[in-house]
């Protein structure tokens, strides 16, 4: 069964430079027929450049390729697909305004008299995706439906085109966790049918319950392939992070009982059809955590206390004075700083050089007429980059070019240049690797150290109850459950997660 | 210092490499293209009259690259330059003092760009849509204020800013170089270029960072009607009285033009006023050239064309590539910047 022959896609020696650097330095890589391969590494690890020179977005410098014995050299993309190879990726490559149908079938539409036959196209359609379980109206367009939706129409393109080989790269970022069992569930329906399924992800989680065998690459190197029945999780952080496994292990920090001052204060604060009124006050050097399901509230909480949407009923106080926050400009003078979820649309200006990402809020409270000189920009940005270990080969690199992590650490540092006191995270480390996962998880402690309060939304609950001294719980557009002190237990979030009917359980 | 220097000299020289070539090439169809003569106290020529006649332009230019820049687009300039001119012209046949005249046609021209500004950023209309509107109702505003006829005056004040010289310069070289210079060191030295050029990129991220949006938005609408304004008085200046229908026809999609050429993208974002200014000023060239080198006029339009659209393919990100990718390879140990991702 494990045979050699049994290979369906393999990569030997594989090297791709870029100018003044090394992206992959004979790395290995060999996939088998009915197999899921996780292909795992920090950022920068070179997994992206290795599934671009196997899709050939990028062309190899060195070593071969072969699918199915043959020995293959994509020109491009459409050229892998031709050849058998497809690739969905996290951001989903379709057109949301078209319909299903049209996605799954676009540039092949089936014709009638020259023109496309819809009803044919939508028959092939439903044909298609009830492989897949899937029973949906292939005439509505493709955005009125959930991303998770969206990933299998994706999948169910990449495959119908190419079907050999489908690469996955990283589809479950935003996904909820039964989305992802669905996904997983067609995946393993495609194992079954014999094809190779390269797997790329953050989750540790994900790869255990998902794939047969693991390849982990560090700094462009080859580290090694391993069963993934037979390799610790332990060992596996060990191959990504090399010696860094000490510190990335979570310690549990003790909860510190409430003391301080209300700082942040906020009663019957809500706004109708975004978040039932709530109450919520955050001490100084406190980590209030929130969770709950997507859809939950946890956004709308962030983005209403931070002043992106209005209030429409209740107060703010803050240092015992009332305040009214109704733009974010008016909650930044409060001092308040805001990480967004989403990273590209709301966090990043992409174009602009990471100096001047850095250099952005404090700058625009400061107003346009004093600006920061170069040189203090300069001073800022490198301060930041090496505080928080932002890897770029130099600062004035548009911030596109960087990765989630260090992207994500780039408007940490915009809202730390502006000394903030109270910082609203929203999944602060979703889409990140271990390692700037953990160095996100040691900032926002010494933060808190700092005597900052911090509010940290996040669905990776042992990570919530690892830093936050008090967890609010959200269920359906509302505050519905407090939990502090010894009662942070990841098995009290999912119970209040779960319950049903709206009692507090204020422990 | 010498940093900065060097990369504004690396940011302009596409630009300045395509001006010299379309001087030169005028040179080759036009021999008498490079004599100046100083007569009555002011410089003559085909040069001087390339800056002169490029005036309007590159003051529309100024303000085009920054609305440009937020990720917008003034459709309006050469409507507002029409009822910018119409205004100027009513107010000296009323006999208004000069100061008055100016002052009142200036407000004008930013009211009008308060209004694209409401448009675009309070109601959030698109900016090809929005500004239309004042494109299309603008020239029948102007005629309103004209009544329907040209209105010529004789204020002599007023026709200095047309005609008049300044240190040798026709008062609009002189207009549009201080106007020009002014603003782009103004929005360079404060943070607005930064400012502007967040928003452009990415507004929802910028109000997030807490850049007031709507008011670098208005802002930068206001500019353009101011530049639209200028413009207008010195067209009107010119010709020594105010031609609602044909004042400042299609001279926004010069303005553009030039604001392309200079090499800032209509997607937004980094922008350079200098370069604008010389887009505007190899528009000019080219019309300039065109129309001295004794070619038959109907080749004048397609002869523009055909040049520009040579400017634009050297400035085309694939050619860009394939440019970059020839330097990287002659010097490879050069560390040039590229994503190891």
């Amino acid at each position: 069964m494990m045979q050699s022959n049994d290979e369906i896609l393999s990569a030997t020696a594989i090297v791709k430079r870029f100018p003044g650097a090394i992206a992959l330095d004979h790395v290995n890589f060999s996939l088998r027929r009915g197999e899921v391969h996780a292909l795992l590494g920090e950022n920068g690890a070179g997994k992206s450049t290795l599934i671009k020179c196997m899709t050939g977005a990028y062309r190899r410098d060195e070593g071969s390729l072969r699918l199915d014995g043959v020995e293959i050299d994509p020109r491009d993309p459409l050229d892998a697909q031709s050849l058998g190879i497809g690739t969905v990726y996290q951001e989903v490559n379709l057109l949301g305004n078209l319909s299903v149908a049209e996605n799954l079938f676009l540039g092949r539409q089936p014709r009638r008299f020259g023109l496309v036959n819809t009803r044919e196209m939508n028959r092939q359609a439903r044909a298609l995706l009830a492989n897949y379980g899937m029973d949906i109206n292939v005439s509505r367009s493709l955005d009125s439906y959930s991303v998770a939706v969206q990933q299998v129409v994706a999948i169910a393109r990449a495959v119908d085109l190419s079907g050999k080989v489908l690469i996955l790269d990283e589809p479950t970022a935003s996904l909820d966790a039964q989305e992802v069992e669905m996904l997983f569930r067609i995946v393993r329906g495609l194992k079954a049918k014999g094809l190779g399924v390269v797997f790329i992800t953050h989750f540790l989680e994900q790869v255990y319950a998902l794939s047969d065998r693991i390849t982990v690459l560090r700094n462009g190197q080859f580290i090694g392939t391993r069963e993934t029945a037979s390799l610790p999780r332990k060992d596996l952080v060990t191959m990504m992070l090399g010696h860094e496994l000490a510190d990335a292990e979570k310690e549990l920090r003790a909860h510190q009982p409430d003391s301080g001052n209300v700082r942040f204060e906020f009663n019957g604060y809500g706004k109708a059809g975004k978040i039932k009124p709530f109450d919520l006050s955050v001490r100084k050097g406190e980590v209030v955590g929130i969770a709950g399901l997507l859809g939950s509230g946890r956004t709308e909480t962030a983005q209403l206390l931070f002043g992106v949407d209005k209030p429409d009923s209740g107060t703010a106080t803050v240092a015992g004075k009332t305040v009214s926050l109704n733009s974010p400009r008016a909650a930044i003078n409060e001092g308040f700083g805001f990480c967004p979820e989403d990273r590209k649309i709301e966090g990043i200006i992409g174009d602009l050089s990471i100096r001047e990402n850095i250099a952005l809020a404090l700058q625009a409270r400061r107003g346009w007429a004093r600006p920061l000189s170069r040189s203090e920009q300069i001073a800022l940005a490198d301060r930041y980059i090496k505080a928080l270990d932002i890897r770029t080969t130099d600062r004035e690199k548009p911030i596109k070019l960087l990765s989630g992590g260090n992207q994500q650490k780039a408007i940490l540092a915009r809202w730390l240049a502006t000394n903030p006191q109270f910082l609203i995270l929203d999944e602060p480390t979703r889409g990140i690797d271990v390692g700037a996962h953990a160095e996100i998880i040691r900032l926002i402690e010494d933060l808190c150290a700092q005597g900052m309060s911090l509010l940290v939304i996040s669905s990776e609950l042992e990570e919530l109850v690892a830093y936050s001294s008090r967890i609010l719980v959200l269920r359906d557009r509302e505050h519905v459950a407090e939990l502090t002190g010894g009662a942070i237990t990841t098995q009290n979030i999912v119970n209040a997660i779960a319950a049903s009917g709206s009692e507090k359980a204020v422990q | 210092m010498i940093e900065s220097a060097q990369r504004l000299a690396w940011r302009l020289a596409p630009q300045l490499i395509a001006l010299i070539i379309i001087l030169i090439l005028c040179r080759l169809v036009f021999p008498g293209f490079y004599s100046i003569e100083f007569q009555n106290g002011r410089l003559y020529g085909s040069l001087i009259d390339v800056l002169n006649r490029g005036a309007p332009v590159a003051l529309l230019a100024v303000g085009m690259t920054v609305v440009i820049a937020t990720k917008g687009i003034d459709l309006s300039v050469g409507a507002v330059m029409a009822i910018c001119g119409a205004v100027a012209a009513s107010s000296s046949v009323r006999g208004d003092p000069l100061v008055l005249t100016l002052i009142l046609t200036l407000g004008v021209g930013l009211i009008c760009g308060v209004w694209n500004g409401f448009l675009v950023s309070v109601l959030n209309i698109q900016p090809i849509v929005a500004t239309l509107v004042l494109m299309v109702a603008g020239r029948g505003i102007a005629q309103l204020i004209t009544e329907g006829a040209i209105l010529t005056f004789n204020d002599p004040g007023l026709i200095f800013i047309g005609s008049g010289s300044f240190i040798a310069l026709p008062m609009p070289v002189v207009t549009w170089l201080l106007f020009g210079i002014a603003v782009a060191v103004l929005l360079r030295l404060t943070a607005l270029g930064l400012l502007i050029e967040a928003v452009g990129i990415n507004r929802r991220a910028s109000t997030l960072s807490g850049i007031r949006t709507p008011v670098l938005l208005m802002a930068a609408y206001m500019l353009s009607g101011l530049c639209a304004a200028i413009a207008g008085i010195i067209v009107a200046a010119d010709i020594k009285g105010a031609d609602a229908n044909n004042a400042g026809l299609w001279l926004e999609l010069d303005a553009i033009l030039a604001v392309v050429v200079g090499g800032t993208s209509l997607l937004g974002g980094r922008f350079s006023i200098i370069a604008s200014l010389i887009g505007a000023m190899i528009i000019q060239a080219i019309n300039t050239g065109i129309l001295l080198s004794g070619f038959p006029p109907e080749f004048n339009l397609i002869i523009k064309a055909a040049i520009i659209v040579i400017i634009l393919v050297i400035q085309s990100p694939k050619v860009q590539g394939v440019m970059t990718f020839l330097t990287v390879k002659s010097a490879r140990k050069r560390d040039v910047e590229q994503t190891a991702q």
